[in-house]
């Protein structure tokens, strides 16, 4: 297609969506958001706004950290379950119950208030190196995420990795392929690009379950605006701030994903 | 135990209602003019990009101030919401956009001609909604229905933030009482499970109803 001839189609197409109504709607929006900013307070934002992006920061770190180590503790979950042989898949899909079985703002104060009121119980454990980190909450938290995720995401990668087809694994086994290059180069790859629609799904819904670390004391951008909130007695301004903030997180990690998802082949299996 | 029961109970109530706005909202989608649909499409998709958390205690606050401007200006006096009824409507309005989705999908997955042969026999619409489409969407809706549902009884645990007194926030009054904060915790994790599993149960068997009379999948294959 020629550069012109795309110019018109997505004329075309912006045509097509900019109906009418849409207009309006379009302009009552921005007259909303102009009451917004010119009504409401938002003076305090020179203040904070420092604070506010070292939150975002630390949610979105939050967010890397506990859904990479989720998802690398989801392959292993996802695999006994599938293939595994009993004594491996029976604890494995236990796991994955318990999770999905319990709100993550009880496993989260479990770990928190429950585990960590139990270290400073034993001498040794304040003695090792690892009491400065047990004293913070950040662990904690990122633990617990990562355990939520890898649970969720454990019982979507079973499913992929069993509805990766017979034959290809076959295959492989008849090139002569050992069964660790079998599962790098085969099963774990076909099984990703069947599971990433729902990782797309699972990682905004990791996104949205951040903001809990801020009720065991961790600064994320959650944090930041209810102490705004404590501060100034505003309401709804840093609510609303922060419900943009998220929307705009969500849309962009929603984008980066089908972008990801547009690269790899449709035809599978 | 009170809070288990108030947990249970925003639960229950929260989907009801989200079934309530899921099922409006579904036939506005598909069938209701432009505005509304573009409306709703932005209801849904705000709903679901924005967390639960941030939702709760912008409703919660948001809901609470409105209700109570508007009694004052219409004369009345300020009224206490009462946390159950606020639980109830926040956790609602956000069921509500994930059932919208669900329920539409659901609408969209019934053949066709079943709705066209409704049409044909003279059914009004009222009539076709009860007889036709919601019993025909239902085997396709109660799986994302039925994960909705446990969503919600986890979601309850959320309004512990609002200071709600449901399960999760009296586990954690107990256990600051008594100092036993892993025992607390973990017996309210076996509640919450316990909740859950048994709900699995009874998910399958209104599942299996709702599929009365369809070829099993087992036999399709």
């Amino acid at each position: 297609m020629t550069g012109e001839a795309a110019a018109i189609d997505v004329a075309a197409r912006a045509s097509l969506w900019l109906q009418p109504h849409r207009i309006v709607l379009i302009l009552i929006a921005l007259a909303l958001v102009f009451c917004a900013a010119f009504f409401m307070r938002w003076d305090w934002l020179p203040q904070y706004w420092e604070m506010g992006l070292l939150g975002i920061w630390r949610s979105l770190w939050i967010l890397a950290v506990t859904c990479a180590l989720g998802f690398a503790l989801a392959v292993p979950l996802g695999l006994a379950q599938a293939s595994g042989p009993l004594w491996f898949s029976a604890p494995a899909k236990v796991f994955c119950t318990i999770i999905r079985g319990t709100p993550l703002l009880l496993q989260l104060w479990l770990l928190y208030y429950g585990l960590g009121s139990l270290f400073p119980q034993y001498p040794w454990i304040r003695e090792s190196w690892m009491w400065p980190y047990l004293r913070q909450a950040w662990p904690y938290a990122v633990v617990a995420l990562t355990f939520s995720f890898a649970g969720y995401e454990g019982e979507v990668m079973r499913g992929a990795f069993a509805g990766v087809p017979r034959g290809q694994l076959e295959a492989a086994r008849a090139f002569g392929m050992s069964r660790w290059k079998i599962f790098r180069r085969i099963w774990l790859p076909q099984a990703f690009y069947r599971a990433l629609p729902t990782l797309t799904g699972e990682t905004v819904l990791q996104l949205k379950s951040t903001p809990l670390v801020a009720t065991i004391s961790v600064i994320d951008i959650f944090a930041v605006s209810s102490k705004v909130r404590q501060d100034t007695y505003l309401t709804y301004e840093p609510l609303l701030l922060l419900a943009l903030i998220y929307m705009t997180i969500t849309g962009i990690l929603v984008f980066v994903f089908s972008r990801i998802e547009a690269r790899i082949p449709v035809k599978i299996g | 135990m009170v809070g288990l029961l108030h947990s249970l109970e925003i639960a229950i109530g929260a989907t009801c209602l989200g079934l309530l706005i899921g099922t409006g909202g579904a036939f506005g989608k598909l069938y209701g003019g432009p505005v509304t649909r573009d409306l709703l499409a932005v209801y849904t998709t705000v709903v679901r990009a924005v967390p639960e958390l941030v939702l709760i205690l912008l409703l919660y606050y948001a809901g609470t101030d409105l209700i109570n401007q508007l009694l004052t200006a219409m004369g009345y006096q300020r009224v206490d919401i009462s946390g159950l009824a606020a639980g109830i409507f926040v956790l609602g309005f956000v069921q509500g956009a994930y059932s919208t989705e669900v329920i539409r999908g659901a609408i969209l997955a019934i053949p066709q001609g079943q709705i066209e042969a409704a049409r044909a026999y003279g059914m009004s619409p009222g009539l076709m909604l009860r007889r036709i489409t919601l019993p025909a969407m239902l085997p396709f809706a109660i799986p994302g229905l039925a994960n909705l549902w446990l969503i919600a009884t986890k979601d309850t645990a959320l309004l512990a933030v609002v200071g709600f007194n449901e399960l999760t926030l009296a586990t954690r009054q107990a256990a600051g009482v008594t100092k036993a904060y892993l025992l607390f915790f973990l017996a309210a994790g076996a509640l919450y499970l316990a909740v859950s599993l048994i709900s699995n149960l009874n998910i399958g068997r209104v599942e299996a109803w709702s599929r009365r009379g369809m070829p099993s999948v087992n036999e399709a294959r």
